[in-house]
């Protein structure tokens, strides 16, 4: 790669030439809550951030000329990449679940595999907004419970407070090492084929 | 109003774009792999230029956007240009585009075994 080059993409490998197929999974969950963390630990590239911007006309406003009737929503959101063989590249996606960041979510986010809601213990109510919109979306997701020391609740109680059906797979794990991180899309990654084969048996 | 950021300046993206908004350039996916077809060349406008120089190997529309510094938004439409005049080509993901249809049976088992080998 010439110097031309590595100013636009830094360090970063560049992907192989077989490369084909992208794949999305989306880690969302409030803030501070370790969406970061866990993309860095799995990622083979430093995590990278970017935006999007959509520009709304503004409501209850008659005059749609005038620029200040529109309203600009700026997301950020930060991502990883794995790849998994010589084809097929699994990018992760670490996303606010806050409000404004579901309206972007079908321009951004349709075609992703699914999702880690990735919850603070201490901080359970944080999460309810994002798995409404999930369920709403239907988008399959498991919840990973991340450890900051607080105390200690039992899988029954994490699922009572945020009334998680018994079918949704709920995990604890630490979003700084690896291994755990790679536990937690793998539990995914298990739950949608246990739900894309079943789907599958039912219309056959 | 909200004091416009370095990225979002509506003047600044209008310049970018030439004043055309996004609609025709739906087809690429935040994962569409781009591979650039031809080298940059004088005269180009500098951004179409700078994508041709980082797709000389397969790159992500979401890497592209992010090594501009621009909206993803903005990238695409910058990308359906090169796509008109055959400088790129666009490898876009093999997953269902709606999120109430489950992926393909096979990519999941794909999936499992490149995080197993992690
Ligand atoms: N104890 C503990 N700390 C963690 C864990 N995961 C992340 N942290 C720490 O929590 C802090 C926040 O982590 P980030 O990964 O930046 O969280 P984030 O969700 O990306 O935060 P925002 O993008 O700001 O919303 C960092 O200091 C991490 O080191 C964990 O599993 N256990
Ligand atoms: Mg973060």
């Amino acid at each position: 790669m010439d110097s031309a080059t590595s100013d636009l993409t830094g360090t970063r490998p560049p992907l192989r030439s077989t490369a084909e197929n992208g794949l999305k999974i989306v880690i969302v969950g409030g803030f501070g809550v370790g969406k970061t963390t866990m993309v860095r630990s799995v990622s083979d590239i430093r995590p990278l951030n970017t935006e999007e911007t959509m520009t709304r006309a503004g409501e209850g406003v008659d005059d749609l000329t005038d620029v200040q009737s529109k309203t600009t929503t700026t997301i950020a959101f930060d991502f990883g990449r794995i790849s998994l063989n010589d084809t097929t590249v699994l990018y992760l996606f670490g996303a606010p679940g806050q409000e404004r960041f579901w309206f972007l979510w079908d321009r951004l986010f349709s075609g992703t595999l699914g999702a880690v809601v990735l919850v603070d213990t201490r901080r359970l109510a944080d999460s309810w907004y994002a798995i409404d919109r999930l369920e709403q979306h239907g988008m399959p997701f498991i919840v990973a419970t991340n450890d900051f020391g607080g105390p200690h609740y039992s899988g029954e109680e994490v699922r009572e407070a945020l009334d998680l059906p018994e079918g949704i797979p709920l995990i604890e794990c630490d979003a700084r090492s690896r291994e755990s991180s790679k536990e937690v899309l793998i539990t995914l990654v298990n739950h949608l084929y246990d739900l894309s084969f079943s789907a599958r048996e039912s219309t056959t | 109003m909200k004091r416009p950021g370095r990225d979002d300046d509506p003047d600044r993206l209008y310049t970018v774009t030439g004043g055309r908004s996004r609609s025709e350039t739906d087809a690429f996916d935040l994962v569409t792999l781009v591979v650039g077809e031809c080298e940059p060349a004088a005269g180009m406008q500098s951004e179409h230029a700078s994508i041709l120089r980082i797709c000389r190997s397969p790159t992500a529309v979401v890497e592209i956007a992010s090594d501009l510094g621009l909206p993803v938004s903005i990238v695409r439409i910058l990308l359906g240009d090169l796509h008109a005049a055959g400088r790129i080509t666009a490898r876009h993901p093999r997953t269902p585009a709606t999120a109430d249809q489950l992926p393909d049976p096979e990519i999941l088992k794909q999936v499992l075994v490149g995080l197993r080998n992690l």
